[in-house]
């Protein structure tokens, strides 16, 4: 076996096992941390098929950024607890699996079919030589997304202040949505009313003689 | 064939990026717990990336490379809503289970 084939199936295990743990794990931490196998498996593919930044990318972005942020959510939330394996609808497994098994044959069926176009090298080659020089992926990848797709990529930074903008809006809670927040929570864990407002008069008190 | 000249191909790829999609699909219909779902998505828009930058490949065209990046950026806007989001439930209810916000309603 060539060296290829070799990192090619070490890669692909990585990366399908990684992906049935996702799925079955029943701890969100051990799902998070089986994901960074999978995303890192995929980086190794972009790197066999000689795309090295969207390989560094992949890696810093996904495996770096986006589950870091899924381990924070977990450990703030602290859901780190198992998941009850009880189904509310009992023919959801079955019917999940069954669905699953048409979407696989469906991509197998049109992937048999021929090409749409044909058309090689639309935006730009990854081997052919630019004016003469030999060009990096980097280059190469930076010519085509800063020239064809240069619209696509403002684009792209204003949906990235609109996401930014509106996280902070939604994780944020204003003064009086935090109090009604935590009223609504005493009443649901059983706390009266009587005693909500005997411990709003102790905590004034407490306040008043230091 | 002999495993000794073995060749990697496209279609291996292809093959590979077609079983994570269904993986992460049928994860996604399966899992109850919001946040595994989402990973279920982001098994999903992984596999689809592999895909582009193999046609890439065969296709000798830089575009799909470029589009990964998209992906990414989209991925990644995904993300923080939707975690903003799930924090946002949290707080108004104790689980994170699809199961709790059925009703679409507070």
């Amino acid at each position: 076996m060539t060296v290829e084939a070799v990192v090619f199936f070490f890669a692909a295990a990585l990366a399908l096992g990684g992906a049935l743990g996702v799925v079955v794990g029943r701890n969100p931490v051990h799902c998070a941390l089986l994901l960074v196998v999978t995303l890192v498996a995929v980086a190794i593919f972009f790197l066999l098929q000689d795309a090295q930044l969207v390989f560094a990318v992949q890696i810093i972005v996904y495996a770096g950024a986006i589950v870091v942020l899924f381990l924070f959510v977990i450990m703030l939330l602290g859901v780190d607890k198992e998941e009850s394996l009880r189904d509310p609808i009992p023919y959801q497994r079955p019917a999940a699996v069954a669905l699953g098994a048409i979407l696989l044959a469906e991509i197998f069926v049109l992937a048999g079919r021929t090409w749409a176009t044909g058309a090689t090298s639309a935006r730009g080659s990854l081997r052919r030589r630019v004016d003469g020089q030999d060009l990096g992926n980097i280059q190469r990848v930076a010519r085509t997304l800063f020239t064809d797709f240069l619209w696509a990529f403002e684009l792209t930074a204003v949906l990235l202040v609109i996401a930014v903008v509106g996280a902070v809006v939604l994780a944020r809670r204003s003064g009086q949505r935090a109090q009604l927040d935590e009223h609504e929570r005493a009443i649901e864990e059983g706390i009266t009313e009587a005693e909500l407002s005997e411990a709003a008069e102790e905590d004034e008190e407490e306040v008043v003689t230091p | 064939m002999s495993l000794a000249a073995l060749d990697i191909t496209p279609n291996y790829y292809l093959v590979v990026g077609a079983l994570l999609f269904t993986i992460g699909a049928v994860g996604l219909l399966l899992r109850r717990n919001v946040l595994v779902m989402f990973m279920c998505v982001e098994l999903m828009l992984n596999a689809a990336n592999l895909t582009f930058v193999t046609f890439s490949r065969v296709l000798d065209d830089v575009g799909g490379q470029v589009i990964v990046f998209f992906t990414l950026v989209v991925a990644a806007a995904e993300v923080a809503i939707g975690l903003a989001i799930i924090v946002a439930i949290f707080r108004r209810r104790r689980g994170a289970t699809a199961d709790d916000v059925r009703l679409l309603k507070g």
